[in-house]
């Protein structure tokens, strides 16, 4: 890798050995996919994964203390993933009891940790950062060291930035040194699709169902998506981008996709159109029938599989202020059809701390709230992760959440009819 | 017994058991239990590879085409390592995806465990590994399966 004075001086150590150590180890990620050089991060922002205080992740809080007490800070400001606990997710008393002191113990030690290393504000946690009402939105072409897998995917496929799907602790090591090797999805070759996929479906395809079926296909390739903008149209407006943030989190979770081209939407299939396909590509054509069969072989890991669900979460990844809006109407009309006044199973809807706030201004905040429904800003996936709530029927539309926990999926109008009427 | 050449992403050297995947390696949904509970085996809690799931992979050469899933994939990899629950090599069919070779770098750089880690080993390789074969793993990214 061919390495600039500067970056000469800090691997041999010229700015101390932390600094050393940090270029050593995006030198090492780097070369092991052929990158040639450093290239600047260009962002306002850094995104980062970690936010959850595990008490056993001993390992990263040293790691952070090393950092900061080596003052390698970050040199931009970071949002970051969602907190792991809210007083208002139901819970009960066991759960709060193992959350706080067994799971959760350094929660508030590690959020001190990331405020000394660069975090924008208090509330700055969520997996969305890139909403609009939260700042953290890149341009077009920005060079990024962001992590999270949900984040990756939307800015570089609706956003047009680029970044690598960088793992956690490589994305601050990219933001203290202010460089990120060259390579993969930074580069304009490796933003070139391997697979066609031919959208062949009767109906708008369930965006979570579509991301998984086309994550599991392609793996950790790029995929250049035709015939979506039929049901999504040409322009990337709240409706769209909202469809993409789901579709994006299901093709980088159910696979592991940084990076899709959505023909006549996304602003690169926009700009470069078919020619970004590679000569070659594979196809794969989604039918209806497709979309059933990968929804027939998801797991069911719940005991008694036909018992009534505990708990709904809604918003893995968090959901937009659009999507807010429209569920208080879906929930709505769904409990005056139903002549029930709340939803019949406990439910949670996410959102980051700064779209709540927005929603909370308009008047649909009043009307989500008489139907019974929380509005937090949790992770959904730190919530589930542990055996009390492992053993908990929680049910969702977020492939992601279904992918890493327990939960059983359902497409939305099914989670409307189950929140709505009840049943199992 | 067959011998097999890669690329050495991250060097040591090993004689462990093999535990195989044909599917990608979800890090954080196989291992958080793992790193979360006491279970120093590492039994893969991830339902949707049957091939591994409740598999123990601590200390085994844990072969794979590549890992999949959540940005903390690397960093969960890196934890295991320092918390000795890490496979004892990880051998990859294909290239290395990007987060599980952040995870070989972080424990490279700031662990002291060393897991060999070696990519590109190829689709024979694949089909011939099987749960239980003797694995030799050699500095140069050689790799023996008996």
């Amino acid at each position: 890798m061919e390495l600039t004075q500067l970056q000469k001086d800090i691997l041999e150590g010229k700015q101390g050995e932390t600094l050393a150590k940090i270029m050593k180890t995006l030198m090492m990620y780097g070369e092991a996919f052929g990158a040639t050089r450093m290239a600047e991060v260009t962002s306002d922002y850094n995104h980062l994964v970690t936010s959850f205080g595990l008490g056993v992740m001993k390992p990263v809080y040293e790691l952070m203390d090393t950092l900061l007490k080596e003052n390698a800070l970050s040199k931009q400001k970071f949002t970051v993933d969602p907190r792991p606990l809210d007083p208002n997710v139901p819970s009960n008393f066991l759960q709060n009891i193992v959350f706080r002191y067994f799971m959760y113990s350094r929660q508030d030690f590690y959020e001190k940790q990331l405020q000394k290393l660069g975090l924008l504000d208090k509330d700055a946690f969520t997996c969305t950062c890139y909403m609009p009402q939260v700042g953290n939105t890149p341009k077009y072409g920005d060079i990024l060291s962001w992590s999270e897998s949900s984040a990756v995917v939307y800015a570089n496929s609706v956003l047009g930035a680029r970044c690598n799907r960088n793992s956690g602790i490589i994305d601050i090591m990219g933001s203290i040194l202010g460089y990120v090797p060259y390579f993969g999805l930074l580069t304009d070759e490796g933003r070139k699709a391997d697979w066609i996929i031919r959208i062949e479906t009767s109906r708008k395809p369930e965006a979570q169902l579509l991301g998984s079926a086309i994550g599991m296909k392609v793996m950790e390739d790029v995929p250049y998506v035709i015939g979506l903008d039929r049901w999504l149209g040409s322009e990337l407006n709240d409706e769209a981008c909202t469809y993409l943030k789901d579709f994006g989190a299901a093709t980088a979770s159910n696979g592991a996709v940084g990076l899709y081209h959505i023909d006549n939407l996304t602003p690169e299939a926009r700009k470069f159109g078919r020619s970004l396909i590679r000569e070659g590509a594979k196809e794969f054509i989604v039918t209806d029938e497709v979309l059933e069969e990968t929804y027939r072989n998801y797991p069911i890991v719940w005991k008694d599989k036909d018992a009534a669900p505990q708990l709904c979460f809604m918003g893995c990844p968090h959901m937009s202020l659009q999507q807010l809006k429209d569920w208080t109407d879906t929930i709505e009309k769904g409990l005056k059809e139903s002549g029930s006044g709340q939803v019949m199973i406990p439910t949670v809807f996410t959102a980051s701390p700064a779209v709540i706030k927005e929603f909370k201004k308009t008047d649909y905040w009043p009307r989500l709230d008489k139907t019974g429904i929380v509005l937090s800003y949790i992770c959904p996936l730190m919530y589930m992760n542990n055996p009390l709530s492992a053993k908990m029927r929680v049910i969702t539309s977020s492939n992601k959440l279904r992918t890493y926990t327990t939960s059983r999926y359902y497409t939305n109008e099914q989670i409307k009819d189950l929140l709505c009427k009840g049943g199992n | 017994m067959k011998e097999f050449k890669g690329r050495v992403i991250t060097p040591g050297t090993c004689v462990s058991e093999a535990v195989v995947s044909h599917r990608g390696f979800n890090t954080l949904a196989s291992l958080q239990k793992a790193l979360q509970f006491v279970d120093k085996s590492a039994k893969v809690g991830d339902q949707n590879n049957p091939d591994l799931f409740g598999k123990p992979i601590a200390g085994k050469a844990l072969c794979l085409p590549q890992t999949i899933g959540s940005t903390t994939g690397g960093l969960v990899l890196y934890c295991s390592a320092v918390m000795k629950r890490n496979p004892a090599a990880m051998l990859f069919y294909n290239p290395i995806d990007s987060l599980a070779c952040a995870g070989a770098v972080l424990a490279s750089v700031w662990s002291d465990t060393a897991m060999p880690v070696i990519d590109n080993l190829g689709k024979e390789f694949e089909d011939y590994v099987k749960d239980g074969m003797k694995i030799t793993i050699k500095d140069d990214g050689i790799v023996i399966v008996e």
